[in-house]
């Protein structure tokens, strides 16, 4: 029995009070790669009572994603902005949703971010993530950012921070672990990180700027 | 001097192109910020650093 939005709602104000989730539900994240990061980062909103997420990624859900990865093994093949949607909304069935099945680069980011108060860099590619922090730095002077850098591997879970590197950028991971070394990414590492990114936005909603 | 990622540099009057080639740095997995303004990639040729400058260089690592 899915629960009345009214409901749902209370039992929101209950957790969070009314004033922070008053906040947290009229705000609206894009999450710019749905993979370990972003899938991670969009559960945690969504059960935090996000007002709108805007999901960004051009791939299919694989079999070698589900090991951190939001998706399930019925679901492979099936683009990844469709499978977390669906993900989401059996967990948060009044999450607002707007879906972007396509590869984000600096010619197509600003109209589909447009909206976005606060924008996860939840990318693969080290490329990609320089890319997207340098595009919404210059050409999107209103909007934050909270990318990630180094999460890979087994080392220490305490490894992984958060940093604000200047007013509207924030850093989460330990900015040398690289995916390509060694054991590649472990679920509950990249998870740390992407719940640092969801964190920060969350204590941004909340107007607690420092980290 | 400037201060580059916390660490004190004489590299006052160098360009951030310039810089972040000597430095080994791939300009593909960059942003630089100077004194919390990001520096756009096309003006990193005629940017020049200057003493007292407090320069951020992320330089990003794969995996997500």
């Amino acid at each position: 029995m899915i629960p009345q939005k009214v409901e749902w709602m209370q039992a929101l104000h209950e957790r969070h009070g009314i004033e922070f989730q008053k906040k947290i539900s009229s705000t609206t994240v894009a999450v710019c790669g749905l993979g370990g990061l972003g899938s991670n980062i969009a559960v945690a909103l969504a059960r935090a009572g996000i007002g709108k997420l805007i999901l960004i990624d051009f791939d299919k859900v694989d079999i070698t994603n589900l090991h951190r990865q939001q998706y399930k093994a019925n679901q492979i093949g099936m683009s990844k902005t469709e499978a977390l949607r669906d993900n989401l909304k059996e967990i948060n069935p009044y999450l607002e949703t707007v879906l972007h099945t396509i590869y984000l680069d600096e010619n197509n980011a600003k109209d589909m971010l447009l909206d976005a108060d606060i924008i996860c860099e939840a990318f693969d590619s080290a490329e990609a993530k320089a890319s997207l922090v340098n595009f919404v730095l210059s050409a999107m002077p209103e909007k934050y950012i909270v990318a990630a850098s180094g999460m890979a591997g087994l080392d220490s879970a305490n490894l992984i921070k958060t940093r604000k590197v200047s007013s509207r950028f924030y850093l989460c991971g330990d900015e040398v672990s690289d995916a390509k070394g060694g054991m590649g990414l472990v679920s509950s590492r990249v998870m740390l990180c992407a719940a640092h990114q969801a964190h920060t936005v969350l204590r941004m909603i909340a107007e607690e700027y420092e980290v | 001097m400037v201060r580059i990622n916390g660490e004190n540099l004489d590299v006052g009057g160098q360009s951030v192109a310039d810089y972040l080639d000597s430095a080994g740095y791939d300009l593909m997995r960059v942003a630089v910020e100077r004194n919390g303004d990001i520096v756009p990639k096309g003006q990193y040729g005629e940017t020049i650093f200057k003493d007292g400058d407090n320069i951020e260089v992320v330089s990003f690592v794969g995996g997500g």
